[in-house]
């Protein structure tokens, strides 16, 4: 329980998606012009990796890892498919993204309508898959580890990009030279954030 | 049919200043900083990229009139995917170390945004061979960039390019030292800002 916790803190703040892997930058960039639409899309990230890592970890050990196909048959102890991976996780989180979309069209359609856009795009947002292959390397031990970690990727990812939106409100009456104004200020200040985000480093828990 | 007539070369050699795909059309950003550390994964990762990006938008160019436009998205997924797979596999056959040092990040070539984006934007509409230079175009502008970042952070992070130490010793002597903040992830956001910066300056009387 304490190591599921430890895994749930580490990757908000130390690991966090942004800050430490550069991972979603896409729209992470993109969509972060105010805080309304960043958090549709932040919490449309924390569901999207809540449901398709848990189901990359079950895959992974059971049909994907060296021998991980033994409980159908002893003879397929040796058999290795790891090199589908890629291929199979991003089935699995195109599907799931495009199955997310219609439960939530059907039975919240006010929540739909929120986040708009922002669902199907997530398919390619690289946290998502990134999720997915760090939980295939770090090699969690159980399902509620591998969980712990999609919803502590998942909310650092939401509080990362809240946080940018807040600032680029505040500074669109700045004066900022012209050729550095949009892109060029927001990693800026992402770069200024990850510094003070890397006052977390070295924490043990 | 000469292959480097001005209309043939328009695909290669814009995105490589002018419509960068890092710096103008903000796409593969995710991958393009995390592997800037060092000089050489940064290379083997532009030359990943480049050649998964020639290869989706020569064969996407080739079926993209048997693609139904419903599910155009999933045959593009497929067609990387597998490209991606056949790159890791070369990667880890032949180059391992670096390989281990790229770690997830040669699967996310799958879903870095210029590879989708050309394939969206330019092979769905476009004859095999200028899709095909399309893409090295991109994935060679994508490189630039990588190749500048991780040239920036390895000679102040490490005082060596390419592993070899390029510092004069002497400069030690005198108090010089590496600045580790280089080295760690922020410093390749400033960077990269600082490009986009640069190059904004430079083409703001085009706009």
């Amino acid at each position: 329980m304490e190591n599921i916790f430890s895994i749930f803190v580490k990757s908000i703040f130390i690991d966090n998606m942004i800050f430490a892997y550069f991972l979603g930058m896409c729209s992470y960039l993109a969509v972060s012009k105010t805080v309304k639409t960043s958090m549709g899309l932040g919490l449309a990230v924390i569901f999207v990796l809540l449901v398709t890592v848990p189901v990359n970890y079950l895959l992974e050990n059971y049909l994907l890892k060296a021998g991980a196909l033994s409980w159908l048959h002893p003879s397929l102890a040796d058999a290795d498919l790891s090199f589908l991976s890629f291929i199979i996780f991003i089935a699995v989180i195109a599907s799931i993204v495009q199955l997310v979309e219609m439960v939530v069209e059907k039975f919240a359609p006010a929540l739909y309508s929120s986040l708009g856009i922002f669902l199907p795009l997530i398919a390619v947002n690289c946290a998502i898959m990134g999720a997915s292959l760090f939980m295939q390397e770090r090699e969690y031990a159980n399902i509620g580890e591998a969980t712990a970690f999609a919803l502590g990727s998942g909310i650092g990812w939401w509080l990362a990009i809240i946080g940018i939106a807040a600032i680029r409100e505040r500074i669109t009456y700045s004066n900022i030279p012209k050729p550095l104004q949009g892109l060029g200020i927001a990693f800026i200040i992402t770069g200024l954030m990850a510094i003070s985000f890397m006052s977390f480093m070295g924490i043990k828990l | 049919m000469n292959i480097f007539s001005s209309k043939q070369a328009k695909p290669l050699l814009n995105p490589l200043l002018k419509d960068n795909p890092v710096t103008a059309q903000v796409l593969g950003i995710c991958s393009a900083l995390a592997v800037t550390v060092k000089l050489e994964p940064a290379l083997v990762m532009a030359l990943s990229v480049t050649a998964v990006c020639g290869f989706s938008n020569l064969i996407i160019a080739l079926i993209r009139n048997l693609i139904p436009n419903s599910i155009r998205i999933i045959v593009q997924l497929v067609v990387i995917a597998a490209l991606v797979i056949i790159v890791d596999q070369i990667l880890k056959a032949f180059a391992y170390e670096v390989s281990k040092q790229l770690s997830v990040y040669v699967g996310l070539i799958i879903t870095n945004c210029i590879i989708m984006g050309r394939l969206e934007a330019f092979a769905m509409a476009n004859k095999p061979i200028p899709s095909l230079l399309d893409g090295f175009g991109n994935g060679l502008g994508y490189g630039l960039i990588l190749a500048l970042v991780a040239f920036v952070r390895e000679l102040f992070g490490s005082g060596s390019i390419l592993g070899w130490k390029v510092m004069p010793g002497g400069f030690y002597e005198l108090g010089y030292q590496n600045n580790s903040l280089v080295i760690l992830p922020p410093m390749a956001l400033i960077i990269v800002g600082v490009i986009i910066w640069v190059q904004k300056a430079h083409t703001k009387e085009a706009k």
